[in-house]
């Protein structure tokens, strides 16, 4: 299967499908005309070197396969790190930060592990241990001036070895009218990361629900306990190794199964 | 009332005897047994702090919410919310389905505006899948009128119960009388009151039905006197000024701390509204202003949304105005889903027999005259679409603050992880500022004009 619209109606001149997972693909003959980054299986490609996540389609397995869909490869997605310059008021931010790093003394690499520029959203990869340090800049420096910090919202990526836990800020500039992510990643084995309420305060249940999810520590919280499940609760339900339980459903006569036993096309 | 000699832990206690305490529980109304305990306390103890605990099934802390105070006479000296009492893993269970029926379970959240949920879900779905300029015209005028309708009833589903937790009951039965002929249009273009599902990346589910227009504009005629009706009956009233003016003050420097945005942001005087700030569904081509006061208090916080209510009314109009000027939509004419076979999901709805479905000129097309046609709609209902690998967030300006959905992407037909940055949640944060030091009757408005919604705070 490939992207959303990659055939069908919509005409190869609206696609937008760009990372359609489809293995190798034979060379086409390029039309001069046409610009080499809008081919389809070129915008393929960096996919080839990351692992396979998902074979066959619909789903299924181990049944004889006379569609050639059973020999579909699809690779993971990969790392992204924009190169400069970002566009937008990307540029900016992503200076003003570095000179009022500097002038704290911190490299901008030493705090900014990578930058993406992603579909109009700016995404910082911050360094754990530098964390307050880089929010504090982001509120503070006028050319930067996030005032407000929107929230925390955890992702775990069981797969992403050594860094399995995100944490996601949304940050906002009213001044600028600007808005910025910064994430932060922690290992599953050591999952801590400094706290955010001291700068900004917004985080508090934020950084409360992450922890109630995902089990991420926020090193300096005031009263790190859980919120929305019981105090007594095992386990940390919006991790992916959590099942989301449920039993099969009889509807007219037939029994549909509980949501995480159904078919699966992921 | 029982009393039990149960010792449990109060934070700060210097010595033993300040850990021990008396636990009553109160079923009714045991309050003379309590005041008395209270008294005899402070006559032979030290310890004059009473420790209550509200909710979370209190009648006038909207919803379940829990609220442990901590009281000196009647002033508050500390109040921690607690929460949790509504959580249904929405979230969770959105990372079971499909893209689209997503919608179906983020409505739910907030109850008080659903279509707020649905849109801020849909615009980040839609950013990542590169379609945000694509959605046709008729789907996002639709999608502000309909939102619009929605804060409507949203403010009104908020001041009503401000009024009956004052003891006002006039003004909640006419604010709630007035907020259901907002439901009524909703549920006529929708089918429902509250829980839509109406709004789907890619467009809207459905093209407003025949006549709806001309039921909403007979609620533009009528609806603007009512909500003057209404502002006469507060405005001006001794008693609501008394309980509201200088309560719960939360001024610029606070809010920003504290990541207040909404009517609470807007009654310090800064008029941050992100329909006008980073327009979304075509906000920037409505003419409508941003009413603030510079109060910082629960009182001003009641003008904004009143103010807010007439704004929203001014919208619609246009939204009508501009529906009527297109005129009737078509399969083919004016859509109100995207067109891309891989994404949008059949909108030319009709009542069949055996409910609404597709219309008969689709199952045609699909059962009689094309195969194509026909396995797209199959893959589109069954497996759904798959969305490109990365991460978004969108938000919108909702009735109560900004609403943002981060929606990350595996590049499969599921969502990989979705959070929604409710209001609520975060401003119920401010409760202790906002309260604390204050008298305790004076919470009740205090919470009620930061209009927290369970639904929404827990999710």
């Amino acid at each position: 299967m490939s992207g959303p619209d990659s055939t069908g109606k919509a005409g190869p001149e609206e696609t937008h499908g760009s990372q359609a997972p489809q293995g190798p693909v034979p060379p086409v003959a390029e039309p001069e005309a046409e610009a080499e980054e809008n081919l389809p299986a070129r915008l393929g490609e960096e996919r080839l070197a990351e692992p396979v996540v998902r074979t066959g389609m619909f789903g299924v397995q181990g049944t004889p396969d006379t569609s050639g869909y059973g020999l579909l490869r699809v690779h993971r997605a990969p790392v992204l790190a924009s190169p400069r310059p970002y566009g937008s008021y990307f540029d900016e931010v992503a200076d003003a930060l570095g000179s009022a790093l500097e002038a704290a003394g911190v490299g901008f690499s030493d705090a900014i592990e990578r930058v993406v520029a992603d579909r109009g959203e700016l995404t910082l990869y911050v360094r754990r241990e530098r964390l307050p340090e880089v929010a504090a800049k982001l509120r503070d420096d006028p050319a930067l001036r996030f005032e407000l910090c929107g929230g925390v919202s955890g992702v775990h990526y069981p797969h992403d070895t050594g860094r399995e836990l995100h944490a996601v800020y949304h940050l906002l500039s009213i001044t600028h009218n600007r808005r910025l992510r910064v994430e932060v990643a922690a290992p599953d084995a050591d999952p801590h990361i400094p706290s955010l309420v001291g700068v900004y305060p917004a985080v508090n249940w934020h950084e409360r629900e992450t922890w109630d999810f995902f089990g991420l520590i926020f090193d300096g919280h005031p009263a790190l306990t859980r919120i929305q499940m019981p105090d007594d609760w095992k386990g940390h339900p919006q991790r992916k190794d959590y099942p989301l339980g449920g039993i099969p459903v009889e509807y007219r006569g037939a029994k549909i199964p509980a949501p995480d036993e159904r078919r699966d096309y992921s | 009332m029982t009393e039990a000699q149960t010792p449990h832990a109060a934070a700060g206690a210097t010595d033993a005897e300040a850990a021990e305490g008396h636990v009553y529980t109160v079923s009714g109304e045991d309050w003379d047994e309590i005041i008395a305990a209270a008294n005899e306390a402070r006559d032979f103890q030290s310890g004059e702090r009473l420790v209550i605990n509200m909710g979370p099934q209190h009648p006038s802390t909207h919803g379940v919410l829990r609220l442990v105070l901590t009281l000196e006479g009647e002033t508050v000296v500390e109040v921690r919310p607690a929460i949790g009492y509504l959580h249904t893993g929405i979230e969770k269970n959105m990372e079971f389905r499909t893209w689209t029926q997503g919608v179906t379970f983020c409505t739910r959240a907030d109850y008080l505006m659903p279509l707020f949920n649905e849109v801020a879900y849909c615009l980040a779905v839609e950013r990542l899948l590169g379609i945000e300029d694509r959605i046709p015209e008729r789907a996002q005028i639709i999608r502000v009128l309909m939102l619009e309708l929605n804060r409507i009833t949203s403010h009104l589903g908020g001041i009503a119960p401000m009024g009956l937790e004052l003891g006002a009951t006039t003004i909640y039965t006419q604010g709630a009388r007035l907020r259901e002929r907002g439901l009524d249009l909703l549920e006529l273009v929708t089918g429902l009151r509250m829980n839509h599902a109406y709004m789907r990346p890619g467009g809207v589910a459905q093209d407003l039905p025949p006549g709806a227009l001309e039921a909403i504009r007979a609620f533009l005629d009528t609806t603007p006197a009512l909500v003057r009706d209404l502002r006469t009956l507060i405005d001006a009233n001794p008693i609501f000024i008394g309980r509201n003016k200088g309560v719960a003050y939360l001024d610029l420097a606070g809010c920003m701390a504290l990541g207040v945005t909404g009517p609470m942001l807007r009654s310090t005087g800064l008029p941050w509204d992100l329909r006008k700030s980073q327009p979304y569904c075509g906000y920037e081509t409505y003419d409508f202003d941003v009413p603030t006061v510079d109060t910082c208090d629960a009182y001003g916080r009641y003008l904004v949304r009143m103010d807010e209510v007439d704004q929203s009314l001014r919208i619609v109009r246009q939204c009508v105005d501009r529906l009527a000027a297109r005129g009737s939509a078509g399969p083919d004419k004016d859509p109100v889903m995207i067109r891309d076979a891989k994404i949008g999901w059949p909108a030319q709805l009709s009542l069949g027999p055996d409910g609404l479905g597709p219309s008969p000129e689709h199952i045609k097309h699909i059962m009689g005259q094309s195969m194509e046609a026909l396995i797209h709609h199959f893959k589109l209902i069954t497996e759904g679409f798959r969305v490109p690998a990365g991460q978004a967030y969108a938000a919108v300006e909702s009735p109560r603050g900004e609403l943002g959905a981060h929606v990350v992407s595996d590049g499969g037909t599921r969502p990989y992880r979705v959070h929604l940055r409710d209001p609520s949640f975060n401003h119920l944060q401010s409760v202790a500022a906002v309260c604390e030091g204050g008298m305790v009757a004076d919470l009740i408005p205090a919470i009620a004009s930061i209009d927290p919604v369970m639904g929404g705070v827990d999710r």
